[in-house]
């Protein structure tokens, strides 16, 4: 019982972090231009 | 369009970098570029704007083909920002995202998305704490995780669920049933119903059941309205190839650029030679050649000189011409062609897709079964509204159309993903679906079988130095068959020799002067002797002094593959429709094996051709590229065109293939067949799922269990089933079940990328 106090908070935690980082992902437009990410990795220079 | 050349610097001042400063006319202006293809683009577009006095930034967007920049309003204006793109080899527009409705539909996507994140974040919690339920969790800790659950999903059922609220809401508002009343119905039933057990504590909850309904018909949502944006880029990709200025004479010679609405009768304009003719008139001035292809499919060009009319749309191909402006908007031969294509696209706006003639009959049985249920229960329990309320939310969410949802978006994300990748841009959703259904197919001929550019197919012997100076002469012309000889003579390597005082006789071919000695190339008429002209071709004669030395025979050529790609389609019973002169139709028809063919054709007649086969009752696939085609292309229950087709006819056709092979056609409606045949194999699975899981639902047997595992498995099956068609186009054709449809499948070798 002890435990679950314990590990339900950490499991919503981490759940939430992942949910947040991908709000965060979206609202700073990186899903704008999925196709043109893929192709700066070539441009050496920037 | 010179891609990928090294980036040229725009502007001749050294660059100085303009620092930000919103308060002196920050400006933001979008403009669509069709050309970016590669990330040297993204190279050369990105520096070579930032080098141009007055932009702060510029960003590619590679995937919708755009550049966004910012720039200061004092410095430079859009259009200047435009010319500066222009002037580093890419083909640019300035387009209003506001206007062009766009900017709302990616916020609505953004939505969406937002919306799947928080419903797949509550989902899988819910999920973790229900396991424990399930695996016998005593009381307390059963309480517990009540409560959690409750916290956790009632907020997000009301974020995740807003885009099937609002759909339910409206729907409802015009006195119609769609599939989102159901959902809606089901999520707050099954939320309330949930929330009533927690606090009450008897009876299961059914928070993960209505939290996993919400993300599963979400990634059907957001599925769908990738395909539709993608469509959606793909129309704005196109349009942005219009042409849209002319260069009007004002009465003191002076010249301007106009937008080619602005234009009134009267008004002199330039065509220089290469230029698209931008209205309907009469030549003022000027004797040239005009290329006529892409507006009544004739194959080869016609001599014009001061009197005659020219229509818009048309090519100038030798000397600058002045014509005075005749007719505009609605009175041109193009508003005719418009009128033509509107009348006819009618009847396609009746089509209805898959998935919404499911929901018509589906809704309502939804609703159907679950009051029945509910009654069923009231009835033999006595009154307990508590059960009879928990089975009808039960059947409620089991019905849900969870995979219903899935099985079309997933097939046709994953159809257009692989047409996309073979060149093959599908600029309507509903496209795939009446691809599907052609059972007939009509071809235009000029620049849809052929490829519009005559190429040499015979030459006599000549020596080193008469070629040379036959390459010297016809370099120095743009006409389609002076063209040829010199693109023949590159591939042989033959270096022109200087041939002066060039003179281009309209109609009839060149002449000049090399090592004092007269040369022409022309017409056998012109240049010498008189010979026979091949029935579908046209013969070129080199002459000096009179003397005849080298002739050639040309021809437009039939795309390499098109007596292939039409051979696959014989179950189609292919027919050519074209208004080309009957003995190049005949000609054509012949070379690639099609029995069925009409020449010398009207943009009307061929309306009447297509009208005539669907009033028989066949569903017509037509493939044309002309201004001409265009109304036929709208009137045909699905249209193809290749990307080097008139403007008009790319906007009239569900599909654009690229490249230089017909195979496109019968590869797009392989995807289409395969990608139907999975809707309906998807269909049904998940009414299978139904008929096995409404009756335990009914019958009160549907635990919060085997609610959330009958419609995980269903929806996963459904998506895997969907991506099956990305494998069966990997491995080639079945040739069994190619055989029944009379195609088989050979991915066209033209790739985007090329």
């Amino acid at each position: 019982m002890n435990g679950l106090l314990f590990l339900i908070p950490v499991a919503l935690f981490l759940g939430a972090v992942g949910l947040g980082a991908f709000i965060w992902a979206l609202k700073s437009g990186q899903f704008d231009d999925p196709e043109g990410a893929a192709r700066r990795i070539l441009l050496d220079d920037e | 369009m010179s891609c990928c050349a090294a980036g040229t610097i725009v502007g001749e001042s050294a660059p100085t970098p303009t620092p930000a400063r919103p308060e002196t006319g920050m400006r933001h202006s979008d403009f669509v570029v069709p050309g970016i293809h590669c990330a040297g683009c993204i190279r050369t577009i990105e520096q070579g704007l930032a080098r141009v006095p007055g932009v702060v930034s510029a960003r590619v967007n590679f995937s919708t083909r755009r550049v966004a920049v910012d720039h200061d309003a004092a410095v430079i204006d859009a259009e200047g920002v435009g010319a500066a793109l222009v002037a580093l080899g890419y083909e640019a527009r300035g387009f209003d995202p506001a206007q062009a409705g766009d900017m709302g539909e990616d916020v609505r996507g953004r939505d969406l998305l937002r919306a799947l994140a928080v419903a797949g974040f509550a989902a899988g919690n819910v999920m973790l704490l229900s396991v424990s339920v399930w695996s016998g969790a005593d009381e307390a800790t059963r309480a517990l995780f009540h409560w959690i659950s409750a916290m956790i999903a009632l907020p997000a059922l009301v974020f995740a669920g807003r885009p099937f609220f609002r759909s339910a809401v409206t729907a409802l508002r015009h006195g119609r049933l769609n599939m989102d009343v159901p959902i809606a119905l089901a999520v707050i039933l099954a939320g309330a119903m949930s929330l009533h057990a927690t606090i009450t504590d008897r009876g299961d909850a059914y928070f993960d059941a209505a939290m996993s309904l919400l993300f599963f018909l979400l990634i059907g949502r957001v599925l769908d309205h990738m395909m539709r944006a993608r469509a959606r880029s793909a129309v704005t990709q196109l349009m942005s190839l219009w042409a849209t200025d002319a260069t009007v004479l004002e009465a003191d010679g002076s010249s301007r650029r106009v937008k080619v609405q602005d234009l009134v009768p009267g008004m002199a304009v330039r065509v220089a030679a290469g230029e698209r003719v931008p209205a309907d008139g009469r030549v003022a001035s000027g004797q040239s050649e005009i290329d006529a292809q892409l507006v009544t499919g004739e194959s080869t060009p016609g001599a014009v000189a001061a009197g005659d009319v020219v229509h818009a749309g048309t090519v100038n191909l030798l000397a600058p011409l002045v014509l005075t402006v005749t007719a505009v908007g609605n009175d041109t031969f193009l508003a005719e062609v418009i009128r033509l294509m509107e009348a006819a696209e009618s009847g396609r706006a009746r089509f209805v897709r898959i998935a919404d003639r499911a929901a018509r009959i589906y809704a309502p049985a939804v609703h159907l079964i679950a009051l029945l249920a509910f009654a069923g229960w009231m009835f033999t329990t006595g009154g307990d509204w508590h059960a009879a309320l928990t089975v009808a939310v039960a059947t409620l969410i089991i019905t849900c159309p969870c995979a219903l949802g899935l099985a079309v978006p997933a097939v046709h994300v994953v159809a257009s993903g692989i047409l996309f990748r073979s060149g093959i841009l599908l600029k309507d959703g509903t496209a795939l679906e009446r691809l599907a259904e052609a059972d007939r197919v009509a071809f235009d001929k000029t620049g849809t079988l052929t490829r519009g550019q005559p190429v040499v197919t015979w030459m006599s012997a000549a020596g080193d130095e008469e070629l040379s100076a036959i390459a010297g002469l016809a370099r120095q012309s743009r006409h389609p068959l002076a063209v040829a000889v010199a693109k023949l003579l590159d591939e042989r390597d033959v270096v022109a020799a200087p041939v002066e005082h060039v003179s281009e006789l309209p109609g009839r071919g060149l002449e000049g002067w090399w090592r004092g000695r007269c040369v022409r190339l022309g017409k056998p008429g012109f240049a010498g002797e008189e010979v026979d002209i091949p029935a579908a071709g046209s013969a070129l004669v080199f002459a000096v002094d009179g003397q005849v030395a080298v002739r050639f025979a040309l021809e437009d050529r039939v795309r390499p593959d098109a007596a292939e790609a039409v051979g696959r389609l014989a179950a189609l019973e292919p027919v050519i429709l074209s208004g080309d002169r009957a003995e190049a139709v005949g000609a054509t028809a012949q070379r690639i094996g099609v029995a069925h063919w009409q020449s010398g054709l009207s943009p009307a007649d061929k309306v009447a051709a297509i009208s005539g086969a669907s009033a028989g009752g066949h569903r017509v696939l037509m493939v044309g590229d002309g201004i001409n085609d265009a109304p036929a292309l709208a009137a045909a229950h699905v249209s193809m065109a290749p990307a080097s087709a008139s403007d008009v006819g790319r906007t009239a056709a569900d599909l654009v293939f690229l490249g230089e092979r017909l195979d496109a056609v019968p590869f797009a409606l392989d995807v289409a067949r395969r990608a139907r045949r999975l809707v309906l194999q998807n269909f049904a699975l998940a009414i299978g799922y139904n008929i096995v899981a409404v009756p335990l639902a009914v019958m009160g047997e549907a635990s919060p269990l085997v609610a959330a595992i009958a419609m995980s498995t269903s929806s996963i099956l459904v998506t895997f089933n969907a991506l099956r068609l990305r494998w069966m186009m990997r491995r080639g054709a079945g040739a069994d079940e190619a055989a029944d449809d009379g195609v088989t499948a050979v991915p066209p070798h033209a790739r985007l990328a090329a």
